[in-house]
């Protein structure tokens, strides 16, 4: 199935995929003892505790606008599209590099994959969920959100389907709906593990029940894995659609820095861009406090900052094309948005970005700092603050100076849009913790097809 | 040996070489109702207990198709039936502003239907099974292999086919009460 370590070890001189000595016994133990017998550590709850309270601060300040209306916020005309669309914009991005990793990664037999995919796909899913919240929220009236559905009703209404608005509603629903499918397929065998070594009764019916009888019949791993490759068929193009289906929300309105063709292709390298920095930025401080090196190595660590070398580079390119249509189109209002970045009262933040984006990431060319955890830390980092900047230009500095000047403005945050904000990357981090204690971060089954002894040797 | 029902005899094997070497050989031996668990995929396996039919591909494409059918439908007719309104002058069959709703819908059902549909035809969820009696089929999710022949099989005698699977050199034989 998947290429085995040592080949590709001895090919390519590299770090290996997973340290050798490991045996399917010492795997599996090694994974699940983490969630079976490690006891929680005081620094899980200290952790936890204060994603906690900030997921609470999140819930306050969603609270207090549901009393009050969207007005505590810095949005106001021209600046309809504040904090809530950039943060859902950044989040949403962020949850592609798990699809990307779990599916396209398999498509392409990249068998370093088996290690972070379990995760990266959890931190997709908590991330659309981030994301969901502002679009819900922003709309000022979160408990009709369901009117965005085609359902038949007694207001003889019928939602628009030629506005990208609604296409978002279809693409992301669909997208959360088909990342928790890929991740709860993905952990069936591995719940049937911890069914079986659990030595708690409640713990062996909650894994009982989740892993549904799996029981690992040869007929039942064929249907699987046929599954499992068509779902990975699926969630290809869907990663893909959705973030080029966000940019249609910007990319087919007439506003100037908005109305660009590039937008699909930059938005979605630009996602998986942010995406791997916060894979990184997960999966470092995992290995290390749960001493996961040996499978989760410095070879991963390494293609994932030339993964997102790549994409920055993509995002560079936009950036650049950007630019020169600003010039090259002629139009006198993409030369003053281009001079408005440049030199506009937000210049601060375009300039920041391309240090953020374009600058500071290329550190990464040096292998020595691809393999330093701490640099590739603070690197991820960086690059998380730039996409977020990023988004910020494209919502907030289009929107401010537009065709009239009567209509110019300037927004600034509120106290609730960061309370909000902050409070998302708190509910995400609390998610995360919940995850890593109760069910194994990384895929079990598909490490053990990673050892040599996994090869049946023809007779 | 009548008195309880038995459901099958269970061989457990060390390897993944070993199962496939011992499945291969149990199928040739004229033995069709068997079966083999492994605590991951292992490619060969499912072709050595002569297991071909697969329609998880068939089900994806039946559910992908209905989507995108009825996904196009619902926004024709809603857009140009039920619910027509005049934006910018565009026609209310405004075809390429429904291929995105169209392209989602074709991907949520064609994912459903292979998840559901994989889960049907492996008869799952099924909390008790018989083979989940023998105490040491636990490990069957860590790292040893089993190898079954069904009780159901026609050419099944209990002693004939202990004494087939203890030829194969399996590192345990059990019988599975059903």
């Amino acid at each position: 199935m998947a290429e085995r370590m040592d080949e590709v070890t001895v090919a390519n001189k590299q770090a290996p995929v997973i340290e050798p000595g490991y045996t399917f016994g010492t795997v599996t133990d090694k994974i699940s003892t983490i969630v079976l017998n490690r006891p929680t550590s005081t620094g899980w709850f200290v952790g936890f505790g204060v994603a906690f309270m900030l997921t609470m601060m999140m819930l306050f300040a969603i609270g207090y606008l549901v009393v009050k209306g969207t007005g505590i916020w810095g949005i106001n005309i021209p600046i309809g599209w504040g904090f809530a669309i950039v943060n859902f914009v950044w989040w949403i991005g962020i949850g592609h590099a798990g699809t990307l990793i779990s599916a396209i990664l398999l498509l392409l037999r990249q068998s370093w994959r088996n290690s972070i995919n379990r995760f990266a796909e959890a931190m997709t899913l908590f991330a659309v969920a981030a994301a969901g919240i502002f679009p819900l929220i922003h709309t000022g009236r979160p408990w009709l959100a369901y009117w965005l559905f085609p359902y038949p009703n007694t207001m003889n209404y019928w939602p628009q389907f030629r506005s990208p608005l609604l296409w978002d509603v279809f693409a992301v629903s669909t997208y959360f709906t088909i990342s928790l499918l890929f991740w709860f397929v993905g952990l069936i065998p591995d719940l049937a593990t911890l069914r079986d070594r659990s030595e708690n009764r409640w713990a062996q019916m909650i894994y009982g029940t989740l892993a549904m009888g799996w029981r690992g019949s040869a007929r039942h791993w064929h249907r699987y894995e046929t599954m499992y490759l068509l779902l990975a068929g699926l969630a290809t193009p869907l990663v893909l659609s959705v973030h080029t289906v966000v940019s249609f929300d910007f990319a087919i309105a007439i506003v100037p820095g908005w109305h660009t063709t590039i937008f699909p292709p930059y938005f979605v390298a630009g996602a998986i861009y942010s995406g791997f920095a916060m894979v990184l930025m997960l999966a470092i401080p995992i290995r290390t406090l749960y001493g996961l090196q040996d499978f989760i190595t410095d070879r991963h660590l390494q293609n994932s900052a030339k993964v997102m070398l790549a994409t920055g580079w993509i995002v560079a390119y936009g950036y650049g094309i950007e630019a020169f249509m600003g010039w090259y189109s002629g139009n006198r209002n993409d030369s003053f948005l281009l001079w408005n970045r440049l030199h506009g009262p937000y210049a601060f933040f375009y300039f920041l970005l391309l240090l953020c984006n374009i600058g500071i990431p290329q550190v990464l060319w040096i292998r020595k700092l691809r393999t330093n955890t701490v640099a590739l830390f603070f690197v991820s980092l960086v690059i998380l603050v730039g996409m977020w900047l990023e988004r910020f230009v494209i919502v907030v500095m289009s929107l401010h100076r537009d065709f009239l000047n009567s209509s110019w403005g300037m927004y600034y945050p509120t106290r609730w849009d960061w309370m909000t904000y902050i409070g998302t990357i708190g509910m995400f981090l609390a998610a995360m913790f919940l995850f890593v204690r109760i069910l194994p971060m990384i895929s079990i089954f598909e490490m053990r097809t990673l050892l040599p002894e996994a090869e049946v040797k023809p007779e | 040996m009548k008195t309880t029902p038995i459901y099958g005899i269970m061989a457990e094997f060390d390897s993944a070489s070993d199962l496939v070497a011992a499945a291969r050989k149990t199928h040739e031996a004229g033995y069709r109702k068997i079966d083999a668990y492994s605590p991951f995929p292992v490619e060969e396996l499912a072709e050595a207990i002569g297991f071909h039919k697969n329609r998880v591909p068939l089900v994806t494409l039946i559910g992908a198709i209905i989507g995108g059918v009825s996904g196009y439908l619902m926004q024709y007719w809603i857009a140009a039936v039920d619910y027509p309104v005049n934006v910018g002058g565009r026609p209310f069959h405004s075809w390429p502003s429904f291929i995105v709703v169209t392209f989602e819908m074709t991907i949520l059902f064609g994912g459903i239907f292979a998840v559901l549909g994989m889960l049907a035809l492996n008869g799952l969820p099924m909390p008790y099974h018989p083979v989940f009696n023998v105490p040491r089929f636990a490990m069957a999710t860590k790292d040893r292999f089993f190898l079954i022949v069904f009780s159901t099989d026609a050419k099944y005698k209990p002693g004939e086919v202990r004494q087939f699977l203890e030829s194969l050199g399996p590192r345990s034989i059990s019988e599975v009460p059903s």
